[in-house]
């Protein structure tokens, strides 16, 4: 049985009561706003100025532009000149330095040929230093007719090994994954204790004597819900946009319906758990057992690829695994959202069972 | 629902258990509730008072034995019971982040009240249980006794026949109570069918009729000066110091005719099975030290003492 006018009464109750929670309020803000700007400062490192060292062995008009041009560039800081690639990687390795760059002696003859014409070589323990000098290596330093590329690293004596994240990240890239860690974070867990505050605290007694429903009592609460968890989204992508200057290529239909999607089978964990824990308290510790797997093994923190079959099989199992590769296939790489139909099967076959469960828990409209 | 000598009843249930796991919170119950009455439930803790209520609000199922209530048979009606039933949860069960108001309005729309007469009947419940001062103070924040009349007047807002209280008054002053029986009077004068638990015995005393009940099992049953008439026993008070009081207790509850002694200040209240010819003279040959002793009348307290006595016996003997 499902009224409006009793769906109305509980919608408007449930904000009253989340208006007054000064807490929640500030968390349903806070916590997409912080994150936002933590990760995506935290990994978008635009990172300058790393002690370098050289090994100009050509010692031409050429190698001296190139030089100069990196120490233009600010990436590096140029600090010691070495006579030998030993030295350099010595230096290197001691850690004085954290990259150096080292000029062959045959340069003109590797730029007219076409073939690797320099390198750097830096220090693969630190993901930073290596995301920030392989994005250096990928650009033209030189404009006009002097362009060089340098893009070509297959000859290069030490590899550029970078021990960790070996994907290169940057803000954009991490914001559409961000998307399904907040709303995991909040919504699971505002709905699950939301539904249990009712329990515990007794009103759900007293609202099972009146004539509103058990559907319409869910209904009631997950609605404001819903409306918050596409709050959140729109105050990610708004400030993705105006901060890190994500691109959004996909459809707003898609992304839409990606996100409306991931908040139902959010909502609908929230549900399931509330329908097994007694005390609010249980519903947060579940939901942090349910939370962390979903931050580590969703490919937004470790790539998927990484991970040992165990891992995967778990990250496949959730949602938010597909709904990260969802949004970066759309909003990154403009992908249609018929482009993608294993994630959204599994997305509507996730929401489904959960809910069938919840609804399994808690139809009888009885205290047990 | 009436009975074939053309009562009245608001409830009956019929040989009514509930079970959780091992326990039997509720056993073997069967009541017929008169309507348009008080009816009382009398027990101490855990004997199973709020679950024999929850039974028949619907809000459980019972492991056995059958509940009716305003003629619907529970839990298999309880949908058509809701609407006229009203019930004041154990536990204060309003919204105590919202504010008067904003819990009578919330319970009005999930009553069903219609929209015109919505706001004229909260205002008449405010002038009514004295929450006009109150109406835009948050629930948490008020005294017991606001709470207690708030809750009752969220549990009557939509005019329910059938009105159940569990232990309504346990955490407010006398005072409070006393104003709150005046108001179960009304609603009874109103024509509503009320069944309230307690473990008050002043309150117990208030009621048309009750219900003893302990360990899920009803021990005693009727109305109050009834239960008090017919106790089967016979009352007496003994003086003494303090510090003797505390030894002849213990030497007159040990004997199988004596169901229940209390200290009362400097007295002994001692309950003698009935059926003695000269039951004030065996007490004193008995137990001599006791001195004279004087008969008085039985209260509901001593009802409800013979009536669970069966129990503390068995009780005492194990620790
Ligand atoms: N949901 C439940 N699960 C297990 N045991 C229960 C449950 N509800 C009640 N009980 C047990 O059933 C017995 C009766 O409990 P009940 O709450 O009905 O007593 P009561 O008379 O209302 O007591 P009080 O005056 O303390 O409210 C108690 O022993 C209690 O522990
Ligand atoms: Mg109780």
């Amino acid at each position: 049985m499902i009224r409006t006018d009793k769906i109305r009464a509980m919608v408007y109750k449930e904000l009253k009561q989340l208006q007054r929670d000064r807490l929640t309020a500030a968390m349903v803000f806070g916590i997409p706003v912080m994150q936002l700007l933590l990760f995506g400062f935290a990994i978008n490192y635009n990172v300058r100025n790393i002690p370098a060292a050289w090994c100009d062995q050509a010692e031409s008009v050429k190698s001296r532009q190139i030089i100069q041009d990196i120490q233009a560039g600010q990436v590096l800081d140029l600090q010691i000149q070495t006579r030998t690639p030993e030295e350099l990687r010595q230096l290197i390795q001691s850690g004085k330095v954290r990259a150096g760059v080292l000029i062959p002696q045959d340069l003109s003859s590797r730029l007219q040929d076409n073939r690797s014409s320099f390198q750097i070589l830096t220090d693969g323990s630190s993901s930073v230093v290596t995301g920030a000098v392989t994005s250096l290596a990928s650009l033209p330093l030189y404009q006009g007719e002097h362009s060089i590329d340098y893009r070509n690293q297959e000859a290069l004596p030490i590899q550029v090994l970078p021990l960790y994240n070996p994907e290169q990240r940057t803000a954009v890239e991490v914001i559409p994954g961000l998307i399904g860690i907040i709303l995991t974070m909040t919504l699971m867990l505002f709905t699950a204790i939301a539904l249990v505050r009712e329990t515990e605290h007794g009103s759900m007694e007293m609202l099972i004597t009146t004539p509103v429903s058990p559907m319409e009592i869910i209904i009631g609460k997950l609605l404001p819900y819903i409306g918050i968890g596409i709050f959140q989204t729109i105050l990610v992508f708004l400030l993705g946009i105006l901060v890190f200057r994500l691109p959004v290529n996909g459809r707003i239909t898609d992304i839409a319906l990606a996100v409306l999607m991931f908040i139902s089978s959010t909502l609908s964990m929230g549900l399931l758990i509330s329908s097994f824990v007694k005390t609010q308290f249980q519903a947060v510790q579940v939901s942090i057992f349910i939370l962390l797997p979903s931050i580590l093994l969703s490919g937004f923190v470790f790539p998927y690829e990484g991970m040992p079959a165990f891992a995967r099989g778990l990250s496949k199992i959730l949602p938010v695994t597909h709904f990260i590769e969802l949004m970066r296939g759309i909003v990154l790489r403009g992908a249609g959202i018929a482009e993608m139909p294993l994630q959204i099967g599994v997305l509507l076959l996730f929401i489904v069972i959960t809910m069938s469960l919840a609804w399994l828990r808690m139809r009888n409209k009885q205290l047990d | 629902m009436t009975d074939a000598a053309g009562r009245n009843y608001c409830i009956r249930t019929d040989k009514l258990t509930r079970k959780f796991g091992d326990l039997t919170a509720v056993d073997h119950l069967s009541l017929n509730i008169p309507a348009g009455e008080i009816y009382g439930f009398l027990g101490p803790n855990g004997s199973g008072k709020s679950t024999s209520i929850r039974l028949i609000c619907g809000l459980l199922s019972p492991s056995s034995g059958k509940v009716e209530a305003l003629g619907y048979s529970i839990p298999r009606q309880a949908e058509k019971l809701k609407s006229r039933l009203g019930y004041m949860t154990q536990k204060f069960s309003l919204y105590q982040d919202l504010s008067v108001d904003e819990n009578l309005r919330f319970i009005a729309s999930i009553q069903g009240l219609p929209k015109k007469i919505r706001e004229s009947r909260i205002r008449e419940l405010r002038r009514q249980f004295h929450l006009e001062k109150n109406r835009d103070q948050l629930t948490g924040t008020m005294s017991g006794g606001q709470k207690q009349r708030l809750a009752l007047a969220a549990a009557i807002i939509h005019n329910p026949s059938l009105l159940i209280l569990d232990e309504p008054t346990s955490a407010v002053d006398p005072e409070s109570r006393r104003e709150f029986w005046e108001y179960l009077f009304e609603l009874v004068g109103q024509g509503m069918s009320i069944l309230v638990s307690t473990h008050y015995m002043d309150e117990a005393e208030r009621c048309h009729r009750l219900a003893i009940i302990q360990k899920g099992r009803l021990r005693a049953e009727g109305e109050p000066r009834k239960l008090m008439s017919g106790l089967g026993a016979e009352v007496f008070l003994a003086h003494g110091r303090s510090d003797e009081l505390i030894h002849w207790r213990k030497e007159l509850v040990s004997h199988n005719d004596i169901p229940g002694c209390t200290q009362i200040g400097n007295s002994l209240r001692i309950m003698i099975t009935s059926g003695r010819k000269n039951p004030e003279a065996w007490l004193s040959s008995t137990f001599p030290f006791l001195g004279k002793v004087e008969q008085t009348r039985p209260n509901l307290e001593d009802v409800f003492v013979k009536a669970t006595h069966q129990d503390h016996i068995q009780e005492e003997g194990r620790l």
